[in-house]
This record gives C-alpha cells, structure tokens and sequence, in this order.
C-alpha cells in the first residue's frame, strides 16, 4: 500500500482522510510541474474522504430523524394558571379545574401539614400507574378505577396499591390576588416536601 | 374405416388450452423452467421463484408432522397475513383523530358491511400473539435454538417484542377509555428507561447546571406519546407505527427468519 502511493503521487499519505485533507493545498504551495498528471488525491484517500463524508452527512440526518420527533410547540394545557380568587372558593374539594389543567384545589380549614385553614393542590394522578382517580363525594375520598387505590382529601393513600400519596402542585397567590397554580413543580409527601411554603396556601 | 379406431384419444379442450398456456412466451418469461416432473425441475421450482426460494427445497419427514412442529410458526405467519388484509381494509374507514376515532371503531361494527371484519382484526392479533409464544415455546423444547440456528432464534425474539409492540400500539387505537387508561399506565414504565426516561436511574446526571436534559418533555415516553399524556399525539404516532413502522420491520425480519431456516439447514429434527 504505501509503496503505490508513494510510486504514483509525491503528496502521498497512507494516513487516512484527515491527514489527506489538507495535503492539496499544500501540494498547490509547493508547485507542480505544469505536465504532472499524478492525481491530487490517491484513490485510497479520495475513498477514505468520499467515506467519511458520508457517514458524516447519515449521522448528521439520523440526529435530525431524531430531532424531528420532538416539536418545539406542544398543544397541550399550560402548567401555570391562575384559578381565581381565594372567595370564590368554598371548603372541601373543587372539581372545576380536573378536566382542563388536572388538579384538584382543596380548601381546607385545617391542613394536615401545616395545621393552618389555606389551599392545596393535588395533581390528578395515581401515584400506582397513572390513572385519573375520581373524586367521591359521599365517601370524601378520592379512588381510582384502574386498580382501585383510594387516597383521603389530604392526598394521603389509604387503601389500594398506590405506594405514596397524591402529589401537590405549587400554589402562590398571584400580584393581582388570584390563586396561581404551578404544575411544573410538584411536592410530595414522603419526602417531606408538604412543609414547603409555597405547597400550601395560607389563607 | 378400421384406421379410424386407432386413433389416439383427443385431448379435452382444458388440457389443449393448458398445453397452449405453457407453450407462450409470457408464461415462460415467468416460469423459467420445465413441469416439475422431475427431482431436478423441482429444484428449480424452489430456486426460481422469490416467495419459494426462502422455504427449503426439501423438508425432512418430521418437518411437517403437526406433533412435532405444531405449525405454530405457520400459523403466526397465517395470522400475520390475514392481520394485514383486515387492517388493510380498517384503514378504509378508521380516522386516527380525537374526533373520530372512537366513533369510527363503533361505525365499523354497526354501519359497515360485515362488521366481523373488525373483530377479525382483533381476535386474530390475540391469536397472534399465543401462536408466537407457542412458536418460541416449541423451538425451546425441540432445542432448534442450538447451534447453527442461535442467530435465528434472536431474529425470533426480536419479532415476538415488535409483535407485542404492534399489539400494544393496536390496543390504543379504539379510543376507548380501556384503550387511554392501559397505554397510559403502559407508557409510563417507560418514565424509567435508564437516562431516557426523565424518573429512570441515571436521567439526574444529565444536566446543564440547574437545566435538567431529560425531562417530561424530551424522554424516551415523550417520544412514543408526542406528548406528555395520551392525547392526540400519542393516537397519531401509535397509529402510524402499528400500520407502517412496525408492520414493515417485521415483514422484514420474517423474510431474513424464513430464509434462515433453510440456510442453517431447515426445520431441526426430533430429539
């Protein structure tokens, strides 16, 4: 191998295509014969060249495949809202907000954690494999068709297979006293995350 | 009027025009060799026809003895064939849309003409997926996974995941709240894919400073869902694999499988 390309180009290197590279320019530096018919590059490079590049350019298109799954704009509820004045809300459970943000706002007059009147809100998903438990009003608990965990108002499991309790969104009042619910951070129980200021709302 | 006796009997119209068939250029361009009247022009069945030349040319006795080969990989082949005419014909009617979905799932039983179609489809992917299971099952005690059909074997278990997978992705498909609830907590395993799930080991390392790199939105479930929850999203990309992707792959993988067997010397024998 090195042998031919030595024999057919003054320029050869057997080094692969990144030390090819750059050879031409240097090969135009040092002048050739105006009758030299000796070709720039050898078939070997020019191959290890054509090569690369084309791996290149397929890795280049598979991480752009890849890309591609992931759009930039996604049609779903926002994680932040505001859900309206502390009045308007009565004690016990408030179902308005399931459907379109997936919580439920608990106002309660005496908080498990904190021990204080105020707001919370449960994120509206079982703990055990994801489902959407329902709230029942006549039994006060919430309990989830799938498997059948139950979990008491506080969000705290009691029956079933769900291994922890429901978790809490963020909740804050907003500057023009709305409550304003973030979903984006949760809190939960078992790490002792309830005490966090901002997982309850004192009103 | 006594030579007229010897005359052979005439051949019937059927045979004159078959003999005529078999004689035109077009059926020899197909057919590229003589009537299979010899172990020779048998052969050449095999070896000159694309759907025959991945079966054997021959089979050894027990090869097809129902108790031995229970022709469970016959039948997930049958299966497969007979899920993608019905699913062909599903396609015709089924729109993969929050809106329509549903619906068009009850519309194929009550409205369309032979509703049965639809059950078809779903019945025989259960079918599929017990006479796959029984395949592997067979192939297991008969110990045809041995040497030289290990590669064989491993192509087989990658179609018994991409036929379970095809039954996952199929199983969203009536919209439903069985179908919403059940890929919801399926998908969700996928929250713990080792660094590409965005609660799976590892995924808390990947991080720029405070930026975490996986997250709810950019995970291994979010790239399956085209979302963070089973919505619109996940109905489309589960639609498009279950009757593109996935299909496609395993046809593949079937032609290298069937093909394999006659290389690594057919259908193993008894023990």
């Amino acid at each position: 191998m090195p042998d031919l390309a030595g024999k057919t180009t003054s320029i050869a290197s057997p080094g692969g295509a990144a030390a090819v590279a750059a050879s031409p320019a240097k090969a135009v530096a040092m002048g050739r014969d105006a009758d030299d018919s000796s070709p720039l590059l050898t078939r070997r490079a020019w191959i290890g060249l054509a090569w690369g590049t084309f791996s290149a350019a397929s890795a280049a298109a598979l991480a752009a495949t890849g890309r591609f799954m992931f759009p930039n704009v996604l049609n779903e509820p926002p994680q932040q809202f505001k859900v309206g004045l502390p009045t308007e809300y009565g004690f016990g459970v408030d179902e308005r907000w399931k459907d379109v943000y997936g919580i439920w706002l608990v106002h309660v007059a005496e908080d498990v954690v904190t021990r204080t009147s105020g707001f919370y809100a449960l994120i509206t998903v079982c703990t055990h494999l994801g489902c959407t438990p329902n709230f029942l009003a006549a039994e006060n608990k919430f309990k989830c068709p799938c498997h059948g965990s139950g979990f008491r108002t506080s969000g705290i499991n009691f029956e079933g297979p769900a291994p922890r309790p429901l978790e809490r969104a963020r909740v804050v009042r907003a500057d023009d006293g709305q409550i304003l619910v973030d979903k984006s951070r949760k809190f939960q129980q078992e790490l002792g995350q309830w005490a966090d200021p901002e997982a309850f709302l004192q009103v | 009027m006594a030579e007229t006796k010897i005359v052979a009997p005439k051949e019937g119209p059927l045979v004159q025009f078959w003999n005529w068939l078999t004689e035109t250029q077009a059926w020899k361009s197909i057919f590229r060799h003589d009537r299979p009247t010899s172990d020779r022009t048998r052969v050449l069945v095999m070896l000159s026809n694309v759907f025959l030349h991945l079966h054997p040319v021959r089979i050894r006795k027990s090869g097809v003895k129902l108790r031995y080969t229970w022709c469970m990989g016959g039948l997930s082949f049958f299966l497969f064939l007979s899920l993608t005419l019905t699913g062909l014909l599903l396609m015709f009617y089924y729109r993969p849309t929050l809106e329509y979905a549903y619906t068009d799932i009850v519309g194929l039983r009550e409205h369309v003409p032979f509703g049965i179609m639809r059950e078809m489809h779903r019945w025989g992917a259960h079918a599929m997926v017990i006479t796959v299971w029984l395949h592997m099952f067979r192939v297991f005690m008969t110990g045809s996974y041995k040497p030289p059909r290990e590669f064989n074997w491993s192509v087989g278990v990658v179609m018994l995941v991409l036929t379970l997978l095809l039954s996952f992705t199929g199983y969203l498909l009536p919209w439903d709240q069985l179908a919403i609830w059940a890929i919801t907590v399926g998908s969700n395993m996928a929250r713990a894919t080792p660094f590409l799930g965005h609660e799976g080991p590892g995924a808390g390392l990947l991080r720029l400073g405070d930026v975490p790199l996986i997250h709810a939105a950019d995970d291994a479930r979010f790239a399956l869902l085209g979302g963070t929850f089973v919505g619109e999203g996940a109905l489309l990309r589960f639609y498009v694999l279950h009757c593109v992707g996935l299909p496609l792959a395993i046809a593949v993988l079937m032609a290298v499988h069937f093909w394999r067997v006659r290389k690594d010397g057919g259908i193993s024998g008894p023990l």
